[in-house]
């Protein structure tokens, strides 16, 4: 077990810990503004698969992966006016739209790949980019200092998310439509474009986690979001719809999951009991889900559509 | 004649529509043409698995003629349940042979393969038929030519350190990393296996191969369609990759030195020509060296030292005739 603790094994588990955070943590960021607005939208994985297949595919012809990320937004923007479009204007059970919206991201963006890409291919990924000073800490310079710039940026949405819902009237407006629409309503906000923006903004961060998928590993694969954008709905109520919340959550299943990974490799694990470790990311998700979910409740109108005098 | 058939789950469920896109034959075939469908879990050119058994079935198409054959591919198929809804229509819509590539599928292969007696079932990797007269199961030696390329691993590696991504433990996955590992530590070598539990999360096998890296690796290997994601931190860090399933070459030239690539056809030949004679089949199939099922494949743009080769040629003759072995 003393290899863990090495200096190299620390840096490599927790720099991995912050990787694969950063996906879910757009996500999740994402999803809150949607879920805290009242609407709550489940198809955050096929928005992922969608805003990573562009992502893919515009840095393979552009071999820019700039190009490449703002390819992944604009789909994750498209995205999220459709999802506005079938949860606000049609008011459609939220639940059952949002699989229909992750069916079609699975579909869309597999038959793309294949009609248009083909053979898988290795992208350019975005360069790792040195924190000037920063970067020079010992230890913590090395893995959170030394990240890809979508890491970067991810962590960053944090506070500005923070100031955004608590210091802006936006944030305001999105809070109230999400608690007491018909109040919100009464008191002059647009709850119909309220949503619409939040649901954009969902998109948006959910075509930048694919996005940021992507553009870390340099490469495409059906279904290459196995799940996360699922869990990033799930660390939602896990980060109590709250934006350090969310991202402790996804730390949490960013962190357990290097960590499992590392013991792998320092064959710390017996290969004949790793497919029993690779659950333990999901389970202590789940677990930590379950006790924290109860201390705290959703907005009260998350999944109710609205209609004046309905 | 090649008719390629995509089922593609494309959309909407409720609100939205579901679109798949289809063309098929006749139910005849085109003029008694030998009818083929194959049926698997990832994309059919996933440089992995799923594209070792298309590029099986068209060399058999190459062998017998365009004219002879008729082959109808669902790919993409990961949930197994739509695997079955794509076999059973193949099967009712007269196909002559069957085939479900995955060793996931054989949960409703017994079934299926009961309701349609006339037809020619093969499924793999595996080595159960079900004791059923119209199921033919098949696989691969995997563990063979994982054994050469970890010979070739251990010698190309100046740390000693070997990083294996694979993603569950079992079929030929299992084999193969097994069978790399043996090889790798007869040449001395430490091997770490990292077993990622999927086969398509490309950014495990990324963070496996990461670690592998971190950890002092300087060659890796790995199996299934995911470990493109595993090759792209192989070409990052200028480390050296060995592939299998097919050739992955193509996905990173700087790094790749060689592949061990299935030749299904070398087995499903052979099946057709019996399916062909009123045989359908009922019994165990492997592809290995001996038979030419299983070939190293190596990347021309790499300059693999003289010695490496000769190294694998030599264990190649001598799992072959005997004189060595895996170690399975």
């Amino acid at each position: 077990m003393s290899e863990l603790f090495t200096e190299t094994a620390i840096i490599a588990t927790l720099a991995a810990a912050l990787r694969l955070a950063m996906p879910l943590l757009l996500a999740g960021l994402g999803e809150m503004y949607g879920q805290r607005s009242g609407v709550l939208n489940l198809g955050v994985e096929g928005v992922m698969l969608l805003g990573g297949f562009f992502a893919y595919w515009t840095t393979l012809s552009t071999d820019s992966p700039w190009l490449g990320l703002l390819a992944g937004l604009a789909v994750g923007l498209i995205m999220g006016l459709l999802n506005g479009v079938i949860s606000v204007t049609l008011q459609a059970q939220q639940g059952i739209s949002g699989i229909g919206v992750f069916l079609f991201g699975l579909g869309l963006s597999d038959l793309l790949f294949q009609k248009i890409v083909g053979t898988p291919r290795l992208i350019d990924p975005l360069a790792q980019i040195e924190i000037p000073l920063l970067s020079r800490i010992p230890v913590i310079g090395d893995f959170a200092f030394n990240q890809r710039s979508i890491v970067y940026i991810a962590f960053l949405l944090v506070p500005f998310s923070i100031w955004v819902l608590n210091k802006t009237t936006f944030g305001l407006n999105i809070r109230a439509v999400g608690e007491n629409p018909a109040a919100a309503d009464s008191l002059g906000v647009s709850v119909a474009r309220t949503r619409y923006v939040t649901l954009t903004i969902g998109g948006l961060l959910a075509g930048a986690a694919g996005a940021g998928l992507v553009l870390t590993t340099g490469t495409f694969q059906q279904n290459f979001t196995a799940g996360l954008g699922f869990i990033a709905i799930a660390l939602v109520y896990f980060g109590a719809w709250r934006p350090i919340g969310v991202m402790l959550g996804a730390l949490l299943f960013g962190f357990v999951q290097a960590l499992v990974t590392q013991l792998k490799a320092l064959e710390l694990i017996p290969v004949s009991q790793q497919d029993l470790y690779n659950m333990a990311p999901a389970l202590i998700t789940i677990l930590a889900l379950v006790a924290v979910s109860q201390r705290f409740q959703a907005p009260t109108a998350l999944t109710k559509p609205f209609s004046r005098g309905g | 004649m090649r008719k390629p058939r995509g089922w593609r789950l494309l959309g909407l469920i409720g609100a939205l529509a579901l679109v798949a896109g289809a063309c098929g034959g006749d139910d005849d075939g085109e003029g008694g043409a030998f009818r083929i469908a194959v049926v698997a879990p990832s994309a059919s050119n996933d440089l992995a698995f799923s594209q070792s058994i298309v590029d099986a079935v068209n060399a058999i198409e190459d062998e017998m003629g365009a004219d002879a054959i008729e082959i109808a591919i669902t790919d993409a198929t990961f949930v197994v349940e739509d695997a079955a809804a794509a076999m059973r229509g193949y099967a009712d819509e007269g196909y002559d042979l069957v085939i479900g590539h995955g060793s996931q599928y054989g949960s409703f292969l017994p079934e299926l393969a009961e309701d349609f007696p006339d037809t020619a079932f093969a499924w793999g990797t595996a080595s159960d038929t079900f004791g059923l007269d119209n199921v033919s199961a098949y696989t691969a030696a995997a563990d063979e030519g994982a054994y050469v390329q970890g010979i070739m691993a251990a010698m190309l590696s100046t740390s000693k350190k070997i990083g294996v991504v694979g993603p569950i433990d079992v079929g030929d996955a299992s084999l193969y990393v097994q069978g790399f590992v043996n090889g790798a530590e007869s040449g001395g070598a430490e091997v770490a296996v990292a077993f990622t539990g999927d086969f398509a999360n490309t950014t495990l096998a990324a963070e496996a191969a990461n670690a592998h890296v971190a950890n002092g690796a300087d060659v890796m290997t790995g199996t299934a369609q995911m470990v493109v994601g595993a090759v792209g931190v192989a070409e990052q860090q200028d480390v050296l990759w060995f592939g299998t399933q097919s050739n992955q070459t193509s996905l990173a030239d700087s790094v790749v030195v060689a592949s061990q690539v299935y030749k299904w056809e070398v087995v499903l030949s052979g099946l057709v020509d019996k399916i062909k004679g009123g045989d359908l089949g009922g019994e165990s199939l492997e592809i290995n060296l001996a038979n030419g099922g299983l070939v190293i494949e190596y990347n021309d743009a790499f300059d693999l030292p003289a010695d490496v080769r000769q190294a694998a040629d030599d264990a190649v003759a001598a799992l072959i005739d005997g004189s060595m072995d895996t170690g399975l």
